[in-house]
């Protein structure tokens, strides 16, 4: 292999000195001159009629807003066109935006009282009762009887996963400013072009009139992917009224109440195996609590649905799953997208399996591991970059799970482990139809990178500088990124679905190596001199082979996958009924780490937030209204609860991704979970719903 | 009312019960200092009384009188903190990052795994799981 002088090296971040000195400007760190703070009035039922709005405050030096203000269409576009911007006649959930108010002088836009009366109506919570399927997906392969019929004995279980705040330590925030009679629109935010796009709609204003600027983001995890579309709608909307820039930046509380979440899931599963373990047919319903409205719940259901069988061979599957509506606030973006919840499931119901049979859930899932050749449920062929055997024997082997599982038996310690996968890039067709472009521009410092990609904390900036440079054969500090600026950069698609390395970093990789052709012997800067500047611009196109229908769920559901195993060590207080994570080990098989401190970054974080998932993060509703909306008692991961980490990277390239790389982001929530609960049983502790809670912990001992 | 900020002597005419957060973000124009919770939970606002740590959220300016508060603007550019949490993944996102730094300013010399685990167990970071801002911090007070 030839040496790489910044491909797989640890350089330093792009932004990282701006970040550790404070210099690093995030939305509330920008000043704005003659600026309107704004105040969204919200719903304070989960369903009914608006039947009348009062205003109780002098409205000297107020701008106030409702639907009737907006100039295009009511909608907050995405995939339906069902969600308001702001609600007109109808309520659907508690928090839902229906007025904005807004002036210079935060204390009496605080103190301005606006009463609102409803017809209220009977609202539903249930999501196996809604009326209302936002999608529908069906997964066939094989015959599900003929595999059934072949079992010597069926598992069946019921696995359920309850909400999960994204809790970004930024809240979601916006200023938006009114310029050339139209609209340029600052904020934190995972995907420009969805912000403009919806804009351009809500605003009725032609593309060149809106600008979208993302500015430093403290972190996202999806909940900035489609929120900021709704919180920029409001924004621009006070903008182009006023006249005025217009300042709109959720506390805490307002963050958790209203905006989106992980959807909660009731997952159930009818297995078939063989007395030696082997899975003969696996029968999988899925239900995912969509809230009011549909925003991406269609496509998380898709990735839950594709996910749902594990990273397993079995030639009979029946997966069966619906997203529904219920009167609470939209769920959507996060982190794994589906994944978490489906695969918890399948490896929680695994150890069930393996329990039931007397085998070790090691060996259950060696028998049962995707090899390079299978085919998954979708009859995806995988590829020889199928790792899930290797990273299963590199698991267990690194921490004695065998010979814990015997060691640690009844004493109150337990050790489980989890396989997992994860899809890179857009479900099926997606990326087809997204046709993301970026651009490299050769300029006198050398080359600037232009991509809509967001650097949200996952290092896009550093790891696409790498690619480029690489490519280009020039030191790393000569690539520049520009800032993610509608005005100035191409639409490489949203930051999201763990596509922005294997997806827009491969565009760049094409723009490199058209650009270097070009260059011949010249340095950039000796080719400027004597030629100017010039761009190169890539379009994403389909690797060949990749086919997918959308109609029928059948093909490749992604062009790579990663893979991963979890193992975690749990101790269980049978006085307080905590169960503590003691140790925790992951191997992740990535394809190529581009910069390995940053996807160990990934990796680590994402697992602390699979931990958190698994036993602390837990959204209370209470009548549609999450009743702890605030960080006292919503706990996420501090130090004292994550527990050491050993991360183990492996790397079996991927031909389409650059430099052999596929996702990382997503897959590490993926795994935590499923492992915890397999380790409380191991405990004696069974528990088949997260996040497993002392009060959950209590009732199963008990 | 006048207190000392990142060594020079500020008067502040904010209300008394003013958040020093507010006063340190709006009118000393120190925006390195970030608001997570407002409710001393995250601790993204952590700057140094005295030397002390605290969540500037939580404190009314009047408290300050007289003090002196570093943030980290205050710390310049290159402390070994700061250094070695852009060499060693500590920053992730950044919005943790300025309060982590502060926070981890007042662990003390060479600290162990344990001391720093319980040193910030008040300030969340939701992007890192940690293990890179407890290397980063070690890296940093070896040195």
């Amino acid at each position: 292999m030839p040496i790489r002088r910044a491909v797989g090296r640890n350089v330093l971040r792009k932004e990282g000195h701006e970040k550790v000195t404070g210099l690093a400007r995030y939305i509330d760190d920008i000043r704005f001159k003659d600026v309107l703070y704004v105040r969204t009035i919200r719903s304070t039922v989960a369903a009914g009629e608006i039947a009348d709005i009062n205003y109780h405050f002098d409205r000297t030096g107020f701008t106030v807003i409702d639907y009737r203000d907006i100039p295009g269409r009511n909608i907050v576009a995405l995939i339906d066109e069902d969600q308001p911007c702001l609600a007109t006649t109808r309520v659907r959930h508690i928090a839902e935006p229906i007025l904005l108010l807004a002036h210079s002088d935060r204390t009496r836009l605080a103190a301005a009282e606006v009463a609102i009366t409803y017809r209220e109506t009977t609202p539903n919570f249930d999501p196996e009762r809604s009326t209302l399927s936002f999608k529908t997906i069906a997964i066939e392969k094989g015959q599900l009887d003929r595999g059934m019929a072949e079992a010597d004995v069926v598992v069946d279980g019921e696995y359920r996963a309850g909400h999960q705040e994204q809790l970004y330590i930024e809240p979601n925030g916006v200023v938006a400013v009114p310029e050339n009679g139209g609209v340029t629109l600052y904020g934190s935010l995972q995907c420009p072009y969805y912000v403009h796009r919806a804009l351009t709609v809500l605003l009725n204003l032609p593309a060149e009139k809106v600008r979208v600027i993302q500015t430093e983001t403290g972190g996202g995890f999806g909940g900035k992917e489609e929120y900021p579309s709704m919180i920029a709608g409001h924004a621009a909307l006070m903008a182009m009224k006023s006249g005025r820039p217009a300042k709109l930046i959720y506390d805490r509380v307002e963050d958790m109440l209203a905006t989106t979440k992980r959807h909660p899931a009731i997952v159930r599963h009818r297995t078939g195996v063989k007395k030696d373990g082997r899975l003969t047919a696996m029968e999988i319903d899925v239900v995912l609590d969509g809230g009011a409205y549909a925003t991406l719940s269609a496509v998380v259901l898709s990735r839950g649905m594709i996910h749902a069988s594990g990273p397993y061979r079995c030639d009979h599957v029946r997966a069966r799953g619906r997203a529904t509506m219920t009167n609470t606030p939209p769920n959507g973006a996060f982190r794994g997208f589906g994944a978490p919840q489906t695969q918890f499931a399948i490896e929680a119901h695994m150890d069930v399996i393996a329990d039931r049979l007397g085998i070790d859930p090691l060996r259950l899932r060696e028998r049962n591991a995707l090899r390079p050749g299978d085919t998954t449920a979708t009859g995806q062929k995988v590829g020889k970059d199928c790792s899930a055997l290797q990273v299963l024997r590199e698991a267990g082997r690194r921490t004695s799970f065998s010979k814990k599982r015997k060691t640690f038996k009844g004493s109150n310690r337990g050790i489980g482990l989890s396989l997992f996968f994860h899809g890179s890039g857009f479900t099926g067709g997606g990326e087809v139809k997204l046709a993301s472009k970026a651009s490299l521009a050769l300029t006198e410092r050398g080359v600037q990178i232009r991509v809509a990609s967001t650097e949200i904390g996952q290092g896009t900036r550093t790891m696409h500088a790498q690619i480029v440079a690489e490519t280009l054969g020039i030191p790393y500090d000569q690539v520049d990124v520009s800032i993610a600026d509608t005005a100035t950069v191409p639409d490489s698609g949203p930051t999201v679905a763990s596509r922005t390395c294997m997806i827009v970093g491969r565009l760049l990789e094409r723009c490199a190596e058209e650009m270097r052709g070009r260059l011949g012997r010249n340095t950039p800067a000796a080719y400027f001199k004597k030629h100017g500047g010039f761009v190169v611009t890539k379009q994403y196109e389909k690797p060949p082979g990749l086919e997918w229908d959308d109609e029928t769920y059948r093909g490749d559901a992604y062009g790579s996958y990663g893979w991963a195993c979890d193992v975690v060590e749990v101790e269980v207080d049978p006085i307080t009924y905590q169960a503590t994570p003691v140790a925790f080990t992951t191997v992740h098989e990535i394809g190529c780490a581009i910069h390995p401190m940053l996807a160990a970054g990934q990796i680590e974080g994402g697992s602390s937030q699979g931990l958190g998932y698994a036993l602390l993060e837990e959204v209370v509703m209470r009548g549609g209204k999450m009743a702890n909306a605030q960080l006292t008692n919503y706990i996420i991961p501090t130090t004292l609860d994550t527990p050491p980490m050993t991360t183990k990277i492996l790397e079996n390239p991927y031909k389409h991704g650059p430099f052999g790389a596929k996702g990382v982001g997503e897959m590490p929530i993926d795994g935590p979970a499923p492992a915890v609960v397999n380790a409380l049983r191991h405990a004696g502790v069974v528990v088949s719903e997260i996040p497993a809670t002392p009060e959950k912990i209590m009732k199963a001992m008990l | 009312m006048k207190v000392t900020v990142n060594r020079k002597t500020v008067t502040v005419k904010a209300h008394p019960l003013t958040r020093l957060l507010d006063v340190l973000r709006e009118e000393c124009g120190l925006t390195g200092t970030k608001e997570g919770c407002g409710e001393g939970e995250c601790g993204a606002c952590t700057v140094l009384v005295d030397g002390e740590a605290v969540n500037s959220c939580l404190v009314p300016v009047a408290q300050v009188k007289g003090t002196r508060i570093t943030t980290i603007e205050g710390l310049g550019g290159s402390h070994p903190l700061q250094r070695a949490f852009v060499e060693h993944g500590g920053a992730q996102c950044g919005i943790c990052t300025p309060g982590m730094i502060m926070a981890a300013t007042a662990l003390g010399p060479r600290p162990s795994l344990d001391e720093i685990r319980t040193g910030l167990a008040g300030n969340l970071c939701r992007c890192t799981g940690y293990a890179a801002i407890y290397r980063s911090v070690q890296r940093a007070t070896k040195r």
